[in-house]
């Protein structure tokens, strides 16, 4: 008979699952705000391709966070300090896409090497070492959540009060700097509500995960809807799912909470990404060779 | 009544004594142009001479070195409603995340900040505008499955949304086919005769648009002539302005200008100004 190498209960296991729900509902409720705020902010971090400079702010919090960790500061300053600086230097720098890939390729390897040297002459609890790149919601204090939740709606309010040129400046800058939008405040401020949503994200699924909350769900989204009210309702849909779902289904085992939302995420991308062929399949059936419209 | 009547008299632009200069070499110098309602402008030039500059200027996206500009009366401004900016068409990402009616519909509320709440009367406003461009069949499709010429009618629709008097239009035509150049060039020529609007006019080829063409500003090496089609068409007024031999050929109802140097040598190094 084969021994197992690993035991299932770690996966999924039910017991006193009520009172870990209890016990963790702040963590829950982190994982909904910023579920619903990244699939939000996902859809323009679609829209102006940022889903690589998303990536280097993650790693530039990551390094601030650890440096917090080492010198005996606040972790959720100091990762929000990282990825405000990242945010307005790629914001700064990089307007145009082709500087902003070269920053932030010079970036995240730097931040991601200055986090790993803050964590090796860190000597305290090995934990939290690991979990600022994976991360681990579970561990984060009751007060640090209380920050999270309430950066989370920061952005929330301040990307709804742009929304509007946001979509216009995310479409075609030319057209609506013509038409008075102030871009370059537009475009920064952006940049700063997107770092301080990479902070919350780096806490909550880690560093190196940040892109499971941030990009995948308003990438579903816009694989299977078009309208200006559908695509941003579906990407937050989905991320509240993934990061929820994740959350509830982790308090099941002893695993990190990360791989779940993860997993989430992307299987619903997953399934868009079917719907999405399969729509495009059945339209080509059903109206064979229009002439060249193109 | 008598305000009516001086109103209705109004330069819908008066652009007078204007130079600009960047760093150390100048676009143009002592430019003066009064544009009236109803005018159809065509700016051409080789690229690098300041045509997409001035647009910017008169948007007030570009500060003068010297002189003034005016829009119906009041001094530049940015986010003038009064002007109405049809851009290059540009080919929209095909995963672009929006439908026909939402790349109309920012002309109506993408300026507005503040929660996204639709006003009322939004939707029917861009359904007019949408029929106006002659959009309307395909107002819910994705843009960036759209042809250019398609893609094209939005912008214009776009721009139309605060009924501007006066329409910027940066080489609206290029990219496009024969039979759209002719189709956007129609939807912009009619904002003119019906709503009076002035039109100026960026373009690298004239053809598209000669029979509409009230006068033209060809601008070359920070010179400029101003005229009638008829004045400024012809070999010696261009080679004058170039100052080098250049010859303007009729070949039935299409004219085509030969030997004009495509940049002028001093302004090489922004030579993609006006892709800006």
């Amino acid at each position: 008979m084969m021994v197992p190498l690993f035991d299932w209960s770690d996966i999924f296991s039910f017991q006193d699952y009520g009172d870990l729900v209890a016990l963790l509902a702040n963590s829950i409720i982190a994982g909904a705000v910023l579920g619903i705020v990244g699939g939000l902010i996902g859809v323009f971090v679609m829209q102006r391709d940022l889903a690589f400079a998303v990536h280097g702010v993650s790693e530039l919090s990551f390094a601030g966070a650890a440096a917090a960790l080492l010198f005996g500061g606040s972790v959720v300053a100091g990762s929000l300090g990282g990825a405000l600086i990242a945010a307005i230097l790629i914001g700064v720098l990089g307007s145009k896409a082709r500087d902003r890939n070269s920053i932030v390729g010079v970036l995240m390897p730097f931040g991601l090497g200055l986090g790993i040297l803050f964590l090796s002459l860190y000597d305290g609890r090995s934990a939290n070492r690991f979990s600022l790149l994976t991360g681990q919601i579970v561990s984060v204090s009751s007060p640090d959540l209380g920050w999270l939740i309430g950066i989370s709606a920061a952005v929330l309010v301040g990307l709804l009060l742009m929304w509007n040129p946001l979509r216009f400046d995310s479409l075609d800058q030319v057209a609506a700097s013509a038409r008075g939008i102030p871009t370059r405040f537009v475009s920064l401020a952006f940049m700063v509500l997107l770092g301080l949503i990479v902070a919350v994200s780096v806490h909550i699924i880690g560093a190196l995960l940040v892109m499971a909350l941030l990009v995948t769900p308003a990438a579903a989204a816009m694989r299977v809807a078009a309208g200006p009210l559908t695509v941003p309702l579906l990407a937050a849909l989905f991320g509240f799912v993934s990061a929820v779902g994740g959350i509830l289904l982790a308090l099941a085992g002893t695993l990190p909470v990360s791989p779940y939302i993860t997993t989430i995420s992307f299987l619903i991308y997953a399934g868009c990404w079917v719907v999405q062929r399969s729509r495009a399949r059945v339209k080509r059936r059903s109206q064979p060779v229009t002439s060249a419209a193109a | 009544m008598s305000a009516e009547v001086a109103r209705e008299a109004e330069p819908v632009l008066e652009i007078a004594g204007a130079a600009l200069r960047r760093g150390d070499s100048e676009l143009w110098s002592g430019l003066d142009l009064t544009v009236e309602p109803g005018e159809f402008i065509a700016v051409l030039g080789p690229s690098g001479s300041g045509k997409t500059t001035l647009m910017r200027a008169i948007l007030g996206l570009q500060p003068l070195s010297a002189g003034s500009i005016r829009v119906a009366g009041q001094p530049v401004q940015r986010g003038n409603p009064r002007i109405g900016y049809i851009p290059q068409q540009r080919p929209l990402p095909p995963d672009t995340s929006m439908r026909a009616r939402d790349v109309v519909a920012l002309g109506v509320n993408g300026t507005r900040f503040g929660l996204p709440i639709p006003r009322r009367g939004d939707r029917a406003r861009v359904d007019a505008l949408l029929e106006g461009v002659g959009a309307a069949h395909f107002a819910d499709r994705r843009v960036g499955l759209l042809s250019g010429g398609e893609q094209q009618r939005l912008r214009v629709g776009q721009a139309l949304a605060d009924e501007p008097t006066l329409l910027l239009c940066d080489e609206p035509l290029s990219n496009l086919d024969l039979a759209n150049q002719v189709g956007v060039t129609e939807i912009i020529d009619r904002q003119r005769r019906e709503r009076d609007a002035a039109v100026l006019f960026v373009t690298h080829d004239i053809n598209p648009i000669l029979g509409r063409v009230d006068r033209i500003l060809y601008i070359a090496g920070g010179r400029f002539v101003l005229g009638t089609p008829d004045e400024v068409l012809q070999s010696r007024v261009l080679t004058d302005l170039y100052g080098t031999p250049v010859f303007v050929l009729r070949a039935g109802d299409r004219l085509v200008v030969v030997g004009a140097p495509d940049a002028q040598p001093h302004h090489e190094h922004d030579h993609d100004e006006d892709d800006a």
